[in-house]
């Protein structure tokens, strides 16, 4: 049949079997808007207040369901604007395809009316991208972008569309999208990485966002019961491990609990499974597991060797290579290496309750209590973040959506709007909570209006210590206490803001106020603001300085 | 810091190269030289690229290339069983009482004179990249050079071997 270009890409749309997209219309995508608007019995569109929040919303989207998340923009600013979701979800490797508009194939190039060259742009931060010049192209090139989102290492695509190319016709043939090609892991290199496991007296597991993505949880907890092998994680992977089982150590890197720290440093053999030894996890590159072996299994092949020597690896899809693994490793009982783990857990970092004033972890405690094992969590990035991180009792994947590599602040808020709509709107079911802050809930509160308009219950915990807290903690450590642009002096009163939005609003004080106040929000069906008053003076503990070791680690 | 070379097969596109190039950028890999060619394969054309770099480094240049949707085949090419050439153009000042050495140099180098002006010699060289080093040494030993323009490094394997794309 003979479609329109515009229609052609809602055709590929329901083709890839995809029901929710977020964008921001404008000149370029009108013809888009137009088939839209035609199919929204088919595709629902969600329009944000600002393109970047619609590029965190189709990122928190698919974080939360495994899915491509899907978002449109125009040309010029609309494109632009999405930059910076982009790069967030190429850091993580979240699958993501986002079409913007550009003008007209006979006016690119000369510095048209919001035109700009956003696949140059975009180029390293995608993990492809395409220009559609005819029509023609179009439809292949769209599966194309999909497939390539999913495929391996997954990731953003994004997929320029001039105007006359949506608006010109050609002939369409549907087709049916093929399944994402597996990355199977090498037999021979899987039995070398049993060998190593098998000799190991001291084994460390640890492990990244590449278990989630692969949806490899189950096998990962087998291996760690079969072959008796502590773990712990990166901030990609909060929630694949319960946060009571033995074998969990915790959090592992910078602001990573002492244990897992200690027990990579001790460790004669370190298995890191879908995880890159990024520069806040392998602190310093060179004394990383020092004592240890060190055997990667990643989906990337450029990941080996990349950050931190590899004397072993297995190149594939995590959990086509555990799966692999599982049969071939020997039933094991590491009693003296639990005993020194144990030690090390009694000198790990507790931080102390107070009566009289908010503390950020008996806040997140009694998020957990009243939220209970179902909440899905969306942090920004800063203290509250790593907050989250260590005190939330994570109990499921794909229930902890953050910022990582980027590291974003004014993720959380779009994020958490893509998860709400991902997971249904009921609080019930599932409470979708914000965890931020007053310095990045303030780079993208405007989203607000995208929650009001779609009665999106989401409880945004706002942790206002009135200062920018992680900058202000470098300061206060490493840079004399010359607290410099990091005190900006808000007189923000969160609770009006959030009504003028149309939203609901608290200020607390003390934790029976928070507590009140949640349960409160935990019946609204519409999106809800609690600000928390904290002390500027709180810190990230335990710390290690850049560049540090475990030997370097802060702990009061 | 070895030399390097690399072979990198990718599609015919507008743009494959200012992708590989941006990648060599941001990972800050550094280039001696690239050339880009067509093949016998119309869809396909050649990146040969010389780089400087440590085994790792090396490695990641690989291993990042190669991950690029629009890369075929990418060969690490062994200068011991390849062929590398480049192509000089030498523009040396040149006067009737300095003619006769710079074409005895020529001769022995077996670079071809292709413009004699008034005032300057052009000289055409065809060789390994060591063999260009030391031609344009030797020349500005004794006299002026004026311009230069070099290819860059081009290379084949020795060999009936054929590279298999993706």
């Amino acid at each position: 049949m003979i479609l329109k270009g515009a229609e052609i890409i809602t055709q590929v749309l329901i083709e890839e079997g995809v029901d929710t997209v977020f964008g921001y219309p404008g000149g370029s995508v009108l013809d888009l808007y137009d088939a839209l608007y035609m199919h929204r019995d088919q595709i629902t569109h969600y329009i944000t207040a600002h393109e970047q929040g619609a590029s965190h919303a189709a990122d928190g989207y698919a974080r939360a369901t495994g899915k491509t998340g899907v978002v449109i923009s125009t040309s010029g600013p609309g494109a632009t604007n999405l930059v910076t979701g982009i790069a967030t979800a190429y850091m993580d490797s979240v699958p993501l395809v986002a079409l913007t508009g550009n003008v007209s194939t006979s006016l690119i190039g000369r510095d048209s009316f919001q035109e700009v060259f956003i696949t140059g742009i975009t180029m390293p931060i995608t993990k492809h991208n395409f220009i559609v010049r005819r029509v023609e192209d179009l439809a292949d090139t769209l599966r194309k972008a999909f497939a390539i989102a999913q495929e391996g290492r997954k990731g953003p695509v994004l997929v320029d569309l001039p105007k006359d190319v949506m608006q010109n016709s050609c002939e369409f043939t549907p087709k049916t999208p093929v399944a994402p090609k597996l990355h199977e892991a090498e037999e021979s290199a899987v039995a070398a990485a049993a060998a190593l496991i098998n000799e190991s007296k001291r084994p460390l597991l640890y492990f990244g966002g590449g278990v989630q993505q692969s949806g490899a949880g189950e096998e990962l907890r087998a291996l760690i019961e079969k072959a008796d092998i502590p773990a712990c994680y990166t901030l990609m992977a909060a929630g694949v491990l319960g946060y009571g089982e033995r074998n969990n150590l915790g959090l592992l890197g910078m602001h990573g609990c002492f244990t897992s720290n200690k027990a990579a440093d001790q460790a004669d053999l370190i298995l890191a499974v879908g995880t890159r030894f990024s520069d806040r996890v392998a602190l310093n590159t060179q004394k990383f597991g020092r004592n240890a072996k060190i055997l990667h299994m990643d989906i990337d092949p450029s990941e080996v060797g990349k950050n931190v020597r590899a004397d072993a690896s297995v190149v594939g899809d995590i959990k086509d290579a555990l799966t692999k693994l599982l049969p071939l490793v020997s039933p094991a009982v590491h009693e003296e290496w639990h005993e020194a783990i144990d030690e090390w857990k009694k000198q790990d970092y507790t931080p102390t309750d107070s009566e009289t004033t908010l503390k950020p972890h008996q806040v997140i405690g009694a998020i957990c209590d009243i939220a209970g094992e179902n909440a899905l969590y969306v942090t920004d990035v800063g203290q509250h973040q790593m907050w989250a991180a260590q005190y939330i009792r994570h109990t499921q994947p794909r229930h902890f959506l953050t910022s990582g590599g980027l590291g974003t602040m004014g993720y959380g808020y779009g994020a958490s709007i893509g998860a709400r709509i991902a997971t249904g709107k009921d609080n019930r079911a599932m409470p979708v909570v914000h965890i931020t802050s007053d310095g990045s809930f303030h780079m993208n509160m405007n989203e607000a209006c995208t929650a009001v308009s779609y009665n999106l219950p989401i409880i945004s915990v706002i942790m206002n210590n009135a200062v920018l807290g992680m900058v202000r903690q470098w300061q206060t450590v490493f840079y004399g206490k010359r607290y410099s642009a990091s005190e900006p002096e808000r007189k923000t009163d969160f609770a009006k803001v959030a009504e003028g939005f149309g939203a609901k609003g608290y200020r607390c004080t003390t934790l029976e106020e928070f507590r009140a106040a949640f349960a409160e929000a935990m019946k609204q069906t519409g999106p809800v603001w609690i600000e928390c008053v904290i002390d500027r003076e709180e810190r990230v503990l335990p710390m290690i300085p850049a560049g540090g070791t475990v030997d370097d680690i802060i702990m009061n | 810091m070895n030399k390097r070379y690399l072979s990198v097969l990718v599609d015919n596109h507008a743009g494959v190269l200012a992708r590989v190039s941006s990648l060599f950028c941001q990972r800050g890999f550094n280039i001696d030289s690239l050339t880009v060619s067509a093949t016998d394969d119309p869809t396909v054309s050649r990146i040969t690229i010389a780089c400087q770099g440590d085994e790792t480094t090396y490695d990641q240049i690989l291993k990042q290339t190669r991950k690029l949707v629009e890369t075929r085949a990418i060969l690490s090419l062994d200068p011991s069983v390849s062929l590398l050439r480049e192509l000089l153009l030498l523009k040396v000042a040149c006067d009737e009482p300095t003619r006769g050495a710079l074409r005895d140099v020529a001769a022995i180098y077996k670079a071809k004179i292709i413009d004699l002006s008034p005032g300057s010699m052009v000289m055409e060289l065809t060789g390994e990249p060591d063999k260009i080093d030391n031609f344009i040494k030797l020349i500005a030993a004794d006299h002026e050079i004026l311009e230069m323009c070099r290819t860059g490094v081009t290379a084949l394997e020795r060999g009936p071997v054929r590279y298999k794309l993706d």
